[in-house]
């Protein structure tokens, strides 16, 4: 029987072996992607024993940790000081809800895991040593004090205010309408469900100034204006004439106020009074995809950059059937409308702020960021962000005449609510209709300085559902957040 | 040195290496370095030592190694179970006791001959079959996890295939030591008791819907009948019905069915239908929750483990993440505290335990000692593949224990006679050599 016995044997001891090969596979070569795993709670308690690192305003802090000791663990809980304030950027890491904002995407970082090797080999001595580990703290640009008056100014409107520094692309203000309080996301959640504004939904986890598509009514005007100077086929001072109305493919197109024509008058003036028939013909004359060209340069077609979660910011620009479209033919878009901000042209404040800020900028957009520097535990800074230029828009030359007939919507145009004392401002309007009163998305984008310098703000503002234009509604807003940020020691 | 004097070593080398496990347990779960480990060490210690003795008073010639394996084998699972749950640790102490108990007893009982259970291979046979049939039994069957593995009597759990697969042994060692020219032969009218046999298989498999155990008493069959006839054929044939049976029994059993979809496809990337509430879920969330967190809990002890009493077993707020982890999936709890290193090790202790008892049955002088020891060292192998490589998705889920480890009285006291039956072969094997 022996010989049998020994192949026997030669099976059962295969088995074991079998054993030991499949235990490698999962331990070794499936270990990553099963820890990858969004239901793998192991990962999840293990994430919570990290002490994730701070992130902070420059002067205060807007997620701390709070330690707390289960089952023989200690548990890292997040706490943000400043409740709502900066929600919209800073987001919330949380067990039941997993997370959002800055929480999220820089989850590396808070967590340490992104180090370098001779920092991951410490933090391995200091795992073997029972420490927790500590993740590195975020600094953000962001203005805590314009952003309280901005959330305070937005009030019970859905909308959002977007304020950058042009010259740099540093992110001031981040406010979306209604916020929520991201302690409360984890603990009572049905508070944050029962949120109610001026919309519906009233959806406060959405962040309206990266997620929130909107009509960009005559604030599009902007970019109608680069792409006709652009051309070179118009200049300030090209002559329209205005009968209150435009015509495409023979229908008429009316003036926000068809009661009183212009008559003769110029591009700039036409931008200064918003006068939908000058554009309508621009864009007819130019066709739809050299406006659209004009777009990306700006950035549309793009999600705009900025550290926090790719699936929060919404790319801007044309839209059919709730996808991002560009045209293959001038026929295919109606250029006309398009011009001046209607057709399935939809954006977000972020990008309609970058317009703001590259018109303001002498014609180069800045990439926007809102993380300051990375700072290790022990105090030593790990990264620090540097500004980069993202595109030039529009040249030099064309930029400051664009800037000048925004200047002059401000001064006598349908900006006026935006003035400043003591600053140069330039902006523009937006009333994007639905033909519902009641319903207006209205808009104010702007940049601010003092006399003589580059604009030091950009911004935007966006409201939906509003009875009033964009220079009664929105443009006192823009001029509340830009002199809170121009002028600090006004706002204590 | 004798034989006894090195398994006295060996044991107190296991007794050391379990003496640090248990401690470090124990030390991580009062946060404390104290000594409250020290009664424990030496209880289990002292149980084996008694084993020791009583070993070398009725058989001083066994194979030395046997007893160490299993002792330290014990003592890791003990160590586990105690870590996870402490009350299920006590249990498991008293337990070990009642298995060096019967250890002893079946020693002294069977000393002088063992070869007696020849006489009584039938009833053994019967008795085996009955036992497996236990559980489903109205009234006396308990189903726990969809499957009939338990037996309750007053207070008292018992899983009957734990026994019925060492009588089977035994009694398919005296049948086919008795029959194995006649069945060599290959004549069908011979085949009968085995059809009968499969018949039963299959007859227990739809009673419990329990894969795991007919797998395992059938996989015994096999091997024991290729050792006495030497006709692949034989089990090829064998396989073949097991397989037939089996796929028709697939498309009845509900269990079976579910079971075999978990292991195909333990993820999906949309909902499909739960068969737990009946509702729409990813199948990660419902049908193969279980064996996807056991996973996971395996992935995470990397090669070095995260130490004892360091691996994550409970969510953040202290729910259990994995349903019967000190029975079924034991060995997803080593493999993450453990490591790839530790569990590996684990593995080879058990390697170890196959290969003296396939030598035991080598030296053995006659057939029904040989197929006796063969079939329980193959039952060893067969149960401990089928069961982690069930939760290593080698092969579909079910729910047998991990011999010496696994939390369960009836597990620990069944191996342990397994122990002493190897032990009474190898000691005659040795003697009648010299």
């Amino acid at each position: 029987m022996n010989p049998q016995l020994r192949r026997v044997a030669r099976t059962a001891m295969g088995l074991i072996i079998v054993l030991i090969v499949a235990t490698t596979y999962w331990q070794t070569w499936a270990r990553p992607g099963l820890a990858a795993r969004q239901d793998n709670e192991i990962q999840r308690v293990a994430e919570f024993q990290v002490r994730r690192g701070l992130i902070l305003a420059p002067a205060r802090v807007l997620a701390r940790n709070r330690a707390q000791k289960r089952g023989g663990k200690t548990f890292y809980f997040r706490r943000y000081p400043q409740g709502p304030l900066a929600a919209s950027v800073v987001g919330y890491s949380t067990i039941s809800r997993s997370r959002a904002g800055l929480e999220k995407s820089l989850n590396g970082i808070l967590t340490g895991t992104d180090r370098a090797l001779s920092d991951l080999v410490d933090q391995q001595l200091d795992h073997l040593t029972g420490k927790p580990i500590v993740g590195d703290t975020v600094v953000t640009t962001l203005d805590l004090q314009a952003q309280r008056v901005a959330l305070d100014a937005l009030g019970r409107n859905c909308g959002a205010v977007v304020a950058l520094d042009p010259r740099s692309g540093k992110l001031l203000v981040m406010a979306s309408s209604p916020t929520y309080n991201p302690n409360l996301v984890e603990e009572n959640f049905g508070q944050i469900d029962r949120i109610r504004a001026n919309c519906q939904p009233a959806a406060p986890l959405v962040n309206r100034a990266t997620q929130g598509l909107y009509a960009p009514g005559s604030t599009f005007k902007v970019v109608t204006a680069a792409a006709a100077l652009e051309s070179n086929r118009f200049d300030p001072d090209s002559n329209f004439y205005d009968p209150g109305y435009c015509t495409v493919y023979g229908k008429r197109v009316n003036n926000f106020d068809t009661s009183s024509p212009f008559g003769n008058l110029t591009l700039a003036q036409g931008l200064q009074h918003s006068v939908n028939s000058v554009f309508c013909n621009i864009g007819k004359a130019l066709g739809a995809r050299k406006i659209l060209e004009q777009a990306r340069k700006f950035g549309f077609y793009e999600r705009p950059p900025l550290e926090t979660p790719d699936v929060e910011r919404y790319p801007s620009g044309l839209y059919r059937n709730h996808d991002l479209w560009f045209p293959k033919r001038d026929q295919d878009v109606d250029a006309g409308r398009m011009a001046f901000g209607q057709e399935r042209m939809l954006v977000t404040p972020m990008q309609m702020a970058m317009v703001a800020g590259g018109i303001g900028n002498a014609g180069i957009v800045m990439r926007p960021y809102v993380v300051e520097k990375v700072v290790s535990p022990q105090g030593k800074t790990v990264s620090r962000t540097r500004r980069e230029r993202l595109s030039r828009a529009v040249g030099p030359v064309h930029a400051r005449e664009i800037e000048d007939m925004m200047v002059s919507v401000v001064q006598a145009g349908t900006g006026t609510a935006a003035q400043i004392p003591g600053f140069r401002v330039g902006g523009k309007t937006g009333t994007a209709e639905t033909g519902v009163p009641g319903r207006n998305t209205t808009w104010f984008i702007a940049f601010a300085g003092r006399e003589g310098r580059r604009p030091e703000v950009a911004i935007a503002v966006a409201l939906e559902n509003q009875y009033s234009t964009g220079g009664a509604t929105a443009a006192p807003i823009a001029r509340q957040v830009m002199e809170a940020l121009l002028r600090p020691a006004a706002n204590p | 040195m004798s034989a006894r004097n090195r398994e006295l070593v060996t044991l107190l080398l296991a007794g050391l290496v379990a003496s640090a496990a248990f401690a470090s347990a124990w030390i991580q779960s009062t946060s404390a370095i104290d000594y409250g480990w020290v009664p424990w060490a030496a209880l289990l210690g002292g149980v084996f030592v008694i084993a020791h003795i009583v070993t070398r008073a009725t058989v001083p010639h066994a194979d030395p190694t046997l007893l160490p394996l299993a002792a330290l084998l014990t003592a890791v699972g003990l160590t586990f179970v105690y870590r996870l749950d402490p009350t299920d640790g006590r249990k498991q102490l008293v337990w070990v006791a009642i298995g060096v108990a019967v250890y002893s007893l079946v020693l002294l009982w069977l000393r002088y001959d063992y070869r007696i259970l020849e006489r009584y291979k039938y009833l053994f046979g019967v008795s085996a079959i009955v036992l497996l049939m236990l559980p489903s039994v109205p009234g006396l069957g308990q189903r726990i996890n969809g499957v009939r593995l338990w037996v309750e009597i007053g207070p008292l759990q018992f899983q009957p295939g734990e026994v019925a697969k060492i009588f089977l042994v035994v009694f398919l060692a005296g049948y086919l030591r008795d029959k194995r020219e006649a069945l060599a032969q290959g004549r069908l009218k011979d085949f009968g008791p085995l059809l009968a046999i499969w018949g039963a298989a299959m007859l227990v498999l739809v009673q419990t819907s329990d894969l795991g155990s007919a797998l395992l008493n059938f996989g015994i069959f096999l091997a024991m009948l290729y050792v006495a006839t030497n006709r692949l054929s034989i089990v090829a044939a064998g396989l073949v019905l097991f397989a037939g049976g089996a796929a028709v029994l697939y498309n009845a059993l509900d269990r079976i069915q579910q079971r075999v979809t978990v292991w195909l496809e333990p993820w999906t990337d949309d909902k499909v239908y739960c068969t737990l509430n009946g509702a729409l879920e990813y199948r990660q969330n419902c049908d193969s929750y279980q064996l996807v967190k056991s996973l996971y809990s395996i992935a995470n002890g990397g090669y070095g483990g995260t130490g004892i009493g360091k691996g994550t077993f409970q969510t953040v707020d202290g729910t259990p993440l994995i349903p019967y982890l000190q029975t079924d999936f034991v060995y997803s709890a080593l493999a993450q505290e453990l490591g790839l290193i530790g569990v590996a090790a684990v593995l080879l202790l058990y390697l170890a335990v196959v290969a003296r008892g396939m030598r035991v049955a080598l030296i053995a002088q006659d057939g029904f000692s040989k197929l006796l020891a063969a079939g329980l060292s193959f039952g060893l192998a067969l149960q401990t593949f089928i069961i982690v490589g069930g939760v290593l998705r080698l092969v579909p889920l079910t729910g047998i224990t991990l011999p010496f480890v696994s939390y369960g009285g009836t597990s620990i006291v069944a191996n342990f006679a397994m122990v002493a039956l190897l032990l009474l072969v190898s000691n005659r094997a040795v003697v009648t050599a010299r």
